[in-house]
C-alpha cells in the first residue's frame, strides 16, 4: 500500500533570488531554510539551514557539489567543511548528524516549499 | 540477568584505556570507575603542555559525555579506601560500597619524595597532576629562581615547565654523574647538557642534597658537598613509586620495593583482580610509560573477553623531544665493547650525538642513542625488533647515504608483516598493509580502521611512507590529485585552463572533470582562474569558499568581520576616526590584529555593502583578509623615526604590498620588512621577509608563523629595491603556479625536491629558462588589480546578494546574539 502524505506547499521567494548553483537563505514562519538551485542538475533541494555540528544558522551560504559514483548531490557547511546529502540529509563525512529536507518545487518562476 | 560488574581502580591514562579498549570489545560487562582526582582521564605525558597553554579539558582524554554514552558509571574525587574480598566489594572514600565480579587496580604511582630535611617547607612541589602544576603556576608567579631535583625525563619536563613559566633561573640537580641515566650514556648526557645549557637551564651533576634551608620556605639547597644553591622554589622528581597502599590493605602480594606482583596474564594473588600500569609489578619490573600500561591494559581485556594474550614485557625503547632537543633511546643502548661494536657520530657544533651497538659479527643491530637529532629512531627501532639484516656499512643508518647508491635494505617496506609500527595501539606492518589494500587511501582513512597514529603519533611518518609503499606496489600511480572530480594536480590543470584560455568553473568541469564538483574543486580552481585572468571574483559567487564570496570573514554565529587594507601597517589620524565611527555605527567589535591591522567583527551580512561604502568614501579598500591571497606587508617604523633605522621600511613595505595586494594565490601570503637587523617586524616569520643591511636589503623567503613556525631562508643579499621586486615577482609567481592547493611557501619549499639551492637557481639564474614570463605574469596580475568591495558596492544586482533572508531583504538573521565583555560585544554561545 502507499501512504500519500498531503503536502501543504508554500511559496518560499523567486527562483532568480537563488543564485545558480549555489543556495540562499528564506524565512518560512519562524524556520530557516536553505534553498539550492542545483542549475547545472536542473535540480532544486531545500534543507534546514541551521549546521547541525556547531549548531551554525550557514548552510544556505555553503558550496553544492556531488559525491561518488552515484553522484550524489550535497553542501558543504561553509564553518568545517561538513558535508551533508541534499537528499537524505545524511552526514557524508563520516558523522552522526542528521539535516532536516524539505520538498520543493519551482513553477512559473515561484519556489515553493513543501512542509508535511 | 544482569551483567558481571567490573571495577576500575583510578581514572589515569591507563584505567581509561582499559574501559576504550573493554567497551570495543564487549558489552557484556558493567562498568564502574573511580578516580581519586576532580576531573577525568587525561593525557599525563603531555602535561608540560598545560603550561604552554593547552587547558585541562584539551588534555583530556575523552569528551565530557563519553562515560555516560558508554553506560560507564563514573565517580571522580571519590578514591577506593577498601577492598572487601572476602564478599567482593569496594568502600570509596564518599561512602559508595559495590559489589565487583572482577577488579581492576591502574592505581598509578606517585612521585618519590626523598627523606631530606625541609623537605615539608612551602616552595616545594611534586610534579604528577594538573593539581600540582596549578601550585607550581601559582607559586612561580613570585619565583626568580627554580631547581628540580632529578636529571630523569620526568625532572627535565618540570624544568621546561619552569622555563615556560617565566622563571629566569632554572637549575637541574642531578644525583648521578648523567643526565637521564636510565636512558643515555655518558657522552650522549654530555651532548644533551651542552644543548640544554645553551637554552638557559644550569645543570649541577653529581649533586647529593642534604638538606633544604630557608625560613618556613624554601631558600636554598645545601648539598653533601658543602655546597649551596639559592633558589625560591623546588620540584621534586627523584623517580615514582607504584600506588600499591590499596592491595597491601587487602593482603594482595606486592614487591619489597613496592609494586603489586602480577602473571603475565596481569592477575594479582587473587585471580578476580587485575593490576595495571604503573602500580603493577610484572618480573619484577615496574613500566613507568604508557604504552606498556596500554599493553597491560590489552591483556585484561583479553583476559574478560576471551583471547588468548599475555603480556612478555616490553621495549622500552623511548623517543621524546625535551625542550626541543630530540633524544630517543632503542633496544639494548648500554651494552658496551667488547660484548659488541659501537659506531659513534659526535658533532659538537650542531650538538649532535649518535650511538650504534652491532653484534660482533656485524649482522645485527642490538640498540642505540640519539641525540639532537633523532630522525632515524623509527627505523633503527624497527631494525632491532625485527632483527633485519645490517646494510654492507651500518653507519649509513645514523650518517645517511653519503654519495653513491642508496643502500639496499633500508626502507619501511622491507620490514617482516608482523614489525609493530604503532606500539601505542599495537598495530603491525601487516595490519596497515591490509588496510590500504583494503581500500584506505589516505592517513586519515588508516587512522580510522587501524587506530594507527592515534596516540603520541610518532609513528605518522611511518605509516604514511607504508600507504605510499603498499599503493605504489599495487601499480597504483601516487599522484596528488584534486580530489574525485579532476583527476589532475593542481599544477596541471593550472596549465590546463592557461592554455585552454577556460574562464568560468563549468566549462573547466565539462572539459577536464567530471560529476558536480565540490568543495574542494570548486576553489581551487576559482584561485587558479583568478591567478590567470584575476576577473572579480564574485562574478562566480558560488565556487568561491564563504569568505571569498561574502569578501568577508565569517566567525562565530554567522556575522562577518571586516579588515580595510592599511598598507605597511600606517594610518592617518582621520582614517583612525573613520574606522572608529563605522566601528560604533554598525556596532562592531574592533581588534588590531597581527598583521597591524584594525579587525571589525560582529557585521551582519546584510550590513557589508553599506560598511564598506562608508569605509571607501574615505579611501579604503578591501584587505583581502578573506582571501588566498596577500594579507598583510607588516613593517617596522625604520629609518624615518628610528634610531637604528638603516632604510625606510615603512615606505618599501607599503610599495611591496601595493604591489602584489588582491592576487590570489594556492594559500595565504604574509611579507614583513625591518629597517635593521633588529628585525622589528618579524620578517623572518614571514613568506617573505625583507631586511635592511648597510648595502641594500636582504631577502629571505618562505617562512611561516601559525603552528609550526619556520624561519624563512635567504635568497639574495644586499640588493637594491629593484632587483628586489625582480626576485619577488619570479617568487611568487612560481610558488602560485606550482604549489599544491592550501600549501604555504614554507611546505611548498619543504617538499621541493632539490630544496632552496634548487628554488635559488630557478629565481637567480633562470635555470628553467622561465623568469621572464614569470615576471610577465606577474606584471598582468598588478596592472589588473581592482577592490572587490567597490565592484559589489557599485553594482546593484551584486550588492542584493548580501541579504540573509532572500524572501524578507530587510530582516537581519534573528538567531544572531551578542553579550558585553569590557565593553565591546561577543558573540553570544
Amino acid at each position: 500500500m502507499q501512504v500519500v502524505e498531503a503536502i501543504e506547499w508554500t511559496l518560499a521567494c523567486y527562483s532568480d533570488d537563488i543564485p545558480e548553483n549555489g543556495g540562499a537563505c528564506v524565512k518560512l514562519g519562524d524556520e530557516q531554510i536553505a534553498v539550492f538551485n542545483f542549475n547545472r542538475r536542473g535540480e532544486w533541494y531545500a534543507t534546514q539551514n541551521l549546521c547541525p555540528h556547531k549548531q551554525q544558522m550557514v548552510l544556505s551560504r555553503g558550496m553544492i557539489g556531488s559525491s561518488g559514483e552515484a553522484c550524489e548531490p550535497k553542501v558543504a557547511c561553509p564553518f568545517h567543511k561538513k558535508t551533508f546529502s541534499l537528499l537524505s540529509g545524511e552526514c557524508l563525512s563520516g558523522e552522526d548528524y542528521q539535516i532536516k529536507t524539505y520538498p520543493i518545487k519551482v513553477e512559473d518562476g515561484k519556489v515553493y516549499i513543501g512542509i508535511v | 540477568m544482569s551483567k558481571p560488574t567490573i571495577v576500575v581502580v583510578g581514572n589515569g591514562m591507563v584505567g581509561y584505556k582499559f574501559c576504550e579498549k573493554l567497551i570495543a570489545r564487549s558489552s557484556a560487562f558493567q562498568i564502574i570507575v573511580f578516580g581519586e582526582e576532580p576531573r577525568r582521564a587525561y593525557d599525563r605525558v603531555h602535561l608540560s603542555e598545560y603550561f604552554a597553554g593547552k587547558t585541562a579539558e584539551d588534555l583530556s582524554m575523552s569528551p565530557a559525555d563519553w562515560y555516560a554514552a558508554n553506560n560507564i558509571e563514573l565517580y571522580l574525587n571519590d578514591p577506593v579506601q577498601e577492598i572487601d574480598r572476602h564478599n567482593k566489594t569496594i568502600h570509596s572514600l564518599k561512602g559508595v560500597t559495590v559489589k565487583y565480579d572482577y577488579l581492576v587496580l591502574a592505581t598509578g604511582s606517585s612521585a618519590f619524595v626523598p627523606d631530606v630535611p625541609g623537605i615539608n617547607k612551602d616552595g616545594v612541589f611534586v610534579y604528577r597532576t594538573i593539581e600540582d602544576l596549578d601550585l607550581i603556576k601559582a607559586y612561580a608567579a613570585n619565583a626568580k629562581s627554580g631547581a628540580v631535583m632529578g636529571g630523569g625525563l620526568l625532572g627535565l619536563e618540570a624544568a621546561k615547565a619552569l622555563i615556560d613559566l617565566g622563571i629566569q633561573e632554572t637549575h637541574v640537580i642531578e644525583f648521578a654523574p648523567r643526565l637521564m641515566p636510565r636512558q643515555i650514556d655518558t657522552a650522549g648526557s654530555a651532548m644533551l647538557q651542552a644543548k640544554l645549557e645553551q637554552l638557559g637551564l644550569r645543570i649541577h651533576l653529581n649533586k647529593s642534597t642534604a638538606s633544604i634551608d630557608g625560613n618556613h620556605k624554601v631558600e636554598s639547597l645545601r648539598f653533601n658537598d658543602d655546597t649551596a644553591l639559592p633558589t625560591d622554589m623546588l620540584i621534586i622528581s627523584a623517580g615514582i613509586r607504584p600506588r600499591d597502599e590499596l592491595a597491601r590493605l587487602a593482603g594482595l602480594h606486592v614487591g619489597t620495593r613496592g609494586g603489586i606482583l602480577v602473571n603475565d596474564f596481569m592477575q594479582t594473588s587473587d585471580e578476580t583482580i587485575f593490576a595495571i600500569g604503573e602500580c603493577a609489578l610484572h618480573e619484577g619490573m615496574i613500566y613507568g610509560l604508557v604504552a606498556p600500561g596500554y599493553e597491560m591494559a590489552d591483556v585484561v581485556v583479553n583476559q574478560l573477553a576471551g583471547g588468548e594474550k599475555s603480556f612478555k614485557g616490553f621495549d622500552m625503547s623511548t623517543k621524546l623531544k625535551l625542550i626541543g632537543v630530540d633524544v630517543a633511546s632503542f633496544g639494548d643502548a648500554f651494552i658496551s665493547e667488547p660484548a659488541c661494536r659501537t659506531i659513534v657520530f659526535e658533532d659538537t657544533h650542531k650538538g649532535i650525538y649518535k650511538r650504534i651497538n652491532i653484534s660482533i659479527d656485524g649482522k645485527l643491530l642490538l640498540g642505540g642513542i640519539l641525540i639532537g637529532d633523532a630522525e632515524a629512531y623509527n627505523m633503527l627501532l624497527q631494525t632491532v625488533n625485527n632483527k633485519l639484516a645490517l646494510p654492507p656499512n651500518p653507519e649509513d643508518m645514523i650518517l645517511g647515504a653519503r654519495g653513491g647508491e642508496q643502500s639496499e635494505g633500508a626502507g619501511v617496506m622491507n620490514l617482516p608483516e608482523d614489525a609493530l609500527i604503532c606500539s601505542c595501539e599495537a598495530v603491525t606492518k601487516g595490519g596497515i598493509c591490509d588496510a590500504v589494500n583494503d581500500g584506505a587511501c589516505s592517513l586519515d582513512d588508516v587512522k580510522k580502521c587501524t587506530k594507527a597514529g592515534t596516540g603520541c603519533g610518532g609513528c605518522v611518518p611511518m605509516v604514511k611512507d607504508l600507504i605510499a609503499g603498499t599503493l605504489k606496489a599495487n601499480g597504483q600511480y601516487v599522484k596528488n590529485v584534486i580530489c574525485e572530480h579532476f583527476n589532475y594536480s593542481r599544477q596541471e590543470l593550472y596549465d590546463l585552463i592557461k592554455i585552454n584560455n577556460i574562464k568560468n568553473y563549468d566549462l573547466a568541469l565539462d572539459h577536464f572533470g567530471r560529476g558536480d564538483g565540490c568543495e574542494t574543486c570548486k576553489p581551487l580552481v576559482a584561485s587558479i582562474m583568478s591567478s590567470l585572468w584575476n576577473d572579480v571574483i564574485v562574478k562566480q559567487d558560488t565556487i568561491q569558499d564563504s569568505n571569498d564570496r561574502f569578501l568577508a570573514n565569517i566567525q562565530k554565529g554567522g556575522t562577518y568581520s571586516v579588515v580595510p587594507r592599511i598598507p605597511g601597517g600606517e594610518i592617518t589620524p582621520e582614517k583612525l576616526i573613520i574606522i572608529g565611527q563605522v566601528a560604533q555605527k554598525y556596532g562592531l567589535y574592533t581588534k588590531i590584529t597581527g598583521g597591524q591591522r584594525i579587525d571589525l567583527f560582529g557585521a551582519h551580512m546584510n550590513d557589508l555593502p553599506e560598511i564598506w561604502e562608508e569605509l571607501i568614501n574615505a579611501g579604503f579598500e578591501s584587505g583581502h583578509a578573506y582571501g588566498k591571497a596577500l594579507r598583510t606587508v607588516k613593517s617596522c617604523v625604520g629609518s624615518t623615526w628610528c634610531r637604528f633605522g638603516l632604510h625606510d621600511s615603512v615606505s618599501f613595505a607599503i610599495e611591496i604590498e601595493e604591489r602584489y595586494k588582491g592576487i590570489r594565490a594556492p594559500h595565504k601570503l604574509k611579507g614583513g620588512v625591518s629597517g635593521c637587523i633588529r628585525e622589528c617586524a618579524e620578517a623572518q616569520g614571514k613568506d617573505f621577509g625583507i631586511i635592511a643591511t648597510e648595502k641594500g636589503w636582504n631577502l629571505y623567503i618562505c617562512g611561516n608563523g601559525g603552528s609550526k613556525p619556520q624561519h624563512a631562508q635567504l635568497l639574495a643579499a644586499d640588493i637594491d629595491d629593484k632587483t628586489l621586486i625582480k626576485y619577488l615577482d619570479r617568487f611568487l609567481m612560481f610558488y602560485i603556479k606550482t604549489a599544491d592547493p592550501l600549501t604555504r611557501t614554507a611546505t611548498w619549499l619543504n617538499k621541493m625536491e632539490g630544496g632552496m639551492s634548487y628554488l635559488k637557481n630557478v629565481i637567480l639564474n633562470d635555470s628553467l629558462g622561465i623568469n621572464a614570463q614569470l615576471e610577465e605574469e606577474m606584471q598582468l596580475l598588478v596592472d589588473s588589480f581592482h577592490c572587490e568591495w567597490k565592484e559589489v558596492v557599485n553594482n546593484p544586482e551584486l550588492r542584493k546578494r548580501f541579504q540573509h533572508f532572500v524572501n524578507a531583504p530587510a530582516e537581519k538573521d534573528p538567531n544572531v546574539k551578542f553579550e558585553g565583555m569590557r565593553d565591546q560585544i561577543k558573540a553570544a554561545w
